[in-house]
């Protein structure tokens, strides 16, 4: 598809959600519906569905030791080992690992190689790295945010990441920072996708949905705390109920709310069918969870079997006598 | 800049992929880019994916690949089989986000800006037919969430694409989740092997290797020859004779090296460096003709094939009743040994663990392996002070060091040549960091693709090793690049004679041979190559 198919279908799919979740919502009968069911289903379609996949990865075995090296081997005792990004033991694969999952190190060491009067150039470019950065954490930090409303009484780390996320105190109700870093970092990661060529070949809808979808929650997050004001003790009730499995439909939550309860049941059941999977296929990645101890220590495949090698025996049986001749020893004269 | 010869200046290599689809275009596949099928018969002798059950053989330019009846079936079936088999290619498949990290990291696409070079594209050429094929999603939506049917175009388009990979995992350093687009052409490759499509420069060596031991097909006799031809040359430049061993019983140390050194300059002045320091050392060690090959072209092809090719190191250490055995310089032949070569054949039993019997040193990292490098080996003589050495005899040389993919990227052997090279050069420069190190460039002919045919490929993939060479030409006057690798030492030669006409190519055994001083050597006049040493003085 072309990106304009692309875009646009990703695009229309989201925004098919929200009309269909603002005029669902107005609709009383058929709020427990949006409040309710599809959440719950949404819910236990990502729980199933993630341990589905990771377990399926699961089955498949890891045959070969082969994590990409960047760094020194551990060798001779006087040459000093990357421990990290060459990791010979357990601990190094960990901390390797935290590297990745915490600060996205390889993405880090990306360049840009660019043509210039026929030399490639390198330049260094951080704002991928910077933006997926922003994103992922803003994201798990709103996450967290979040579970004030599943949880009573509110965890005080909760109350304390807030007053830090809300710290500028701009406005009535407080901004939250992570608010306006998750829509900046999520539209710059969209805006690249767009302008620049590489990105924009390479693209798929599947990379403009999840995006649009983020966005959507975003956005219709901010319009809820400050633009169309929704009831939040009617809200924490009816979250309570889900949390608690006693599911309460209270009156007078505004649309909007249901929008942003419709996008986010979306994303939850898109996410085991896509490629927002990484979150967990980056704990399993062979590439990077395994230590480059292969001739220290054997490294077993389940589904080894024993090949045919070309035997000595016959190699000799065919050369012996310009071996013999060559003063080449043979076994058998 | 003034030195940079004309094509740098006219190079301009576009990176800006063009607008549309790519999914909808056909494959159009380039004179000069691609390698020749492997032939029928050539398959036949190895007795694997011959194309024997059907029998045709197959032209590139011709609309019908001559496939199977049942081709599709088999394909799918192969990759089934595999997922299962391989969580990399799995998790590889599902995980990509398509954040385009690793596009420009890759020399093929550095150099020829084909955006279905870049890597995240080698990958979705495989991962849209796993999605059309395998997944519920893709098979719903198809073209939608890329995802596509395998055609013959699709088949094509991934040949084609395979065979420009050259398996060096430049890409996979970058990528957030270390996605290894080598092993996806790894996997691509195994697949269309069902097929019979290899190329006839692989599958030819293939053969060559099973059957006399060495791609080159050398017989055992003729083997001892070009060694023996090699003793002359030792003789003439550096005064002294003796005779190496040819599968010797009871050695304490069989060595083993690509074959390619045995035969083509300038590897033939490496071979020469692994002669003289044995010989210095008095090592007991023999050399074989039946394990006369390192490197392992049957990993270009399947995983099978790559443990029948390797069977044999083990098969002769065994047969031979050696202790250990130590590995000569070769990139790809240090990966198998590295991440494949235990868990094919082990647990080893039948040899001890390496102990260098001239300085004592137990090579742990290798306790299980039994093998060493001769890179690991040599620097931890030099740490010890066993090897007298002159550096001031190579000091006509200005030496930059390439650092092989494989061994850079898949062991994490960067030290030891470096080391080495410093105690036996006296002017060591490195090329720009973007490019060495984990960092490497491959030399643009890694994974068999060192045809003829496809020269144009090589050239553009040797772009990028061979610009940053340049830049150290231009500053330093660098005019030898050393390597570790067999295949760099065929493939770097002609790359730089058309990039770099004003540099050399030298494995660094060769540097170390020409500033090791023998016991009972003539005048050093002359180095390995045959050319006067600058710095030689007669005594008074
Ligand atoms: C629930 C958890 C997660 C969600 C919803 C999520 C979502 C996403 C999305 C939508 C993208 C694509 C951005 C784009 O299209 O440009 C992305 C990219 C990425 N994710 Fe995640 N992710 C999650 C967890 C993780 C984890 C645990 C890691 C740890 C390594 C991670 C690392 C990355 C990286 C490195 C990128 C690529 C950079 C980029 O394109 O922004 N993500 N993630
Ligand atoms: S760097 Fe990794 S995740 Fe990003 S596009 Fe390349 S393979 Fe995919
Ligand atoms: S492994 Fe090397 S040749 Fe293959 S796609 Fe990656 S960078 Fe390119």
């Amino acid at each position: 598809m072309g990106v304009k198919v692309s875009l646009s279908v990703s695009l229309g799919v989201v925004l098919a959600i929200v009309v269909v979740a603002l005029v669902g919502g107005e609709v009383s009968t058929l709020q427990p519906v949006f409040g309710i069911f599809v959440p719950y289903a949404a819910f236990v379609i990502f729980l199933v569905g993630f341990i589905y996949r990771v377990v399926d990865w699961g089955r498949s075995p890891v045959p070969y030791r082969i994590p990409t090296t960047c760094g020194q081997q551990k060798t001779l005792p006087w040459i000093k080992q990357n421990k990290i990004e060459n990791p010979s033991s357990t601990l190094g694969v960990i901390g390797r690992m935290i590297l990745e999952v915490f600060a996205f190190r390889s993405l880090f060491r990306h360049t840009k190689a660019e043509m210039a009067s026929g030399n490639i150039v390198y330049g260094a470019s951080k704002w991928i790295w910077l933006g997926a950065i922003l994103f992922h954490y803003s994201f798990l930090i709103i996450a967290v945010r979040h579970l004030r409303l599943f949880l009573e009484p509110v965890p005080f780390f909760i109350n304390g990441l807030d007053l830090v996320d809300g710290m500028f105190q701009i406005g009535a109700p407080t901004l939250y920072l992570t608010d306006l870093l998750l829509i900046g970092a999520v539209s710059y990661l969209l805006v690249r996708r767009l302008i620049v060529p590489k990105m924009r070949y390479i693209s798929l809808a599947n990379d403009y949905f999840p995006l649009f979808l983020i966005l959507g929650i975003g956005i219709s997050g901010v319009l809820m705390r400050f633009f169309i004001r929704v009831d939040i003790v009617s809200v924490k009730e009816l979250t309570m109920g889900l949390a608690t499995l006693h599911p309460v439909m209270p009156e007078g939550i505004g649309a909007i709310f249901f929008v942003h309860v419709a996008l986010i049941s979306t994303l939850f059941a898109y996410f085991p069918f896509s490629k927002l999977m990484h979150a967990g296929g980056v704990f399993l990645s062979p590439g990077r969870n395994l230590a480059n101890t292969n001739r220290a220590k054997m490294h077993v495949n389940p589904w080894e079997y024993p090949v045919k090698i070309h035997p000595y025996e016959d190699y000799e049986d065919e050369f012996r006598e310009k071996m013999k001749e060559a003063g080449i020893p043979v076994e058998r004269e | 800049m003034a030195k940079n010869p004309e094509y740098y200046e006219s190079l301009n290599i576009d990176y800006k992929p063009p607008r549309g689809n790519w999914m909808d275009r056909p494959v159009d596949i380039k004179k000069g880019i691609y390698c020749y099928p492997a032939r029928p018969v050539v398959l036949e002798n190895v007795g694997m994916n011959d194309r024997s059950d059907w029998g045709k053989y197959w032209v590139i330019e011709d609309e019908d690949w001559e496939l199977p009846d049942d081709w599709k079936e088999r394909f799918l079936n192969k990759m089934r089989d595999m997922l299962g088999k391989y969580r990399t290619f799995k998790i590889y498949m599902d995980i990509c986000v398509r954040c385009g990290a690793c596009a420009d990291k890759c020399h093929y696409f550095l150099g020829s800006g084909d955006p279905l070079n870049m890597p995240v594209m080698r990958a979705e050429l495989l991962r849209s037919i796993y999605r059309g094929e395998f997944t519920k999603t893709g098979k719903m939506l198809g073209s939608l969430v890329g995802a596509r049917k395998l055609t013959k175009n699709a088949l094509k388009q991934l040949w084609y694409y395979m065979f420009q990979c050259s398996e060096c995992r430049r890409c996979s350093v970058f990528c957030p989740y270390g996605i290894d687009t080598a092993e996806i052409t790894i996997m691509g490759r195994e697949i269309m092997n069902e097929l019979g499509m290899n190329i006839a420069w692989v599958q030819e060596s293939v053969s060559k290797c099973i059957h006399t031991g060495n791609h080159l097909g050398l017989q055992p006799q003729a083997y001892k020859e070009c060694l023996d031809a090699m003793m002359y040359d030792i003789e003439d430049n550096v005064g002294i004779s003796f005779e190496p061993t040819f599968n010797r019983k009871g050695a304490e140390i069989l060595f083993v090296t690509p074959s390619g050194d045995v035969f083509a300059d300038p590897g033939i002045f490496t071979l020469a460096g692994y002669l003289m320091l044995f010989e210095h050392l008095g090592l007991d060690y023999t050399w074989s003709t039946y394990a006369s090959e390192g490197g392992d072209f049957g990993y270009f092809t399947a995983n099978e094939m790559a443990k029948r090719m390797n069977g044999k190191i083990y098969a002769e250490a065994k047969r031979l009743g050696v202790k250990w055995i130590l590995g000569g310089e070769c990139g790809h032949m240090w990966r198998v040994l590295n991440q494949y070569m235990t868990t094919w054949h082990g647990p080893i039993n039948f040899l001890e663990e390496p102990v260098s019997p001239i300085t004592g040193t137990k090579f742990e990292n290798a306790k299980a392996h039994k093998m060493v490098h001769i890179m690991e080996f040599v620097a931890d003589l030099i740490k010890h002070n066993k090897l007298k050495l002159d550096p001031s005899r190579n000091d006509h040389l200005k030496v930059t060091y390439h650092d092989s993919c494989n061994p850079a990227r898949a062991m994490g052997l960067l030290e030891e040549p470096r080391y080495v090279i410093k105690n036996v050069c006296n002017n060591f420069y490195e090329m720009p960091e973007n490019t060495i190190r984990e960092q490497t460039y491959c030399c643009g002919s890694g994974s068999g693709l060192n045809a003829s045919e496809n020269m144009e490929l090589r050239l553009r993939g040797g772009f990028p090793r061979q610009n940053a060479l340049r830049y150290v030409a231009d500053k330093y006057g660098v005019n030898m690049m050393a390597c570790i690798c067999a295949i760099d030492r065929a493939a770097l030669p002609p790359a730089a004679q058309y990039w770099n006409p004003d540099v050399g190519v030298t494995g660094v055994t060769e540097l170390v041979a020409n500033a090791l001083i023998m016991e009972g050597e003539g005048p050093r006049t002359h180095n390995l190559r045959g050319f006067e040493i600058a710095t030689w003085e007669p005594e008074p």
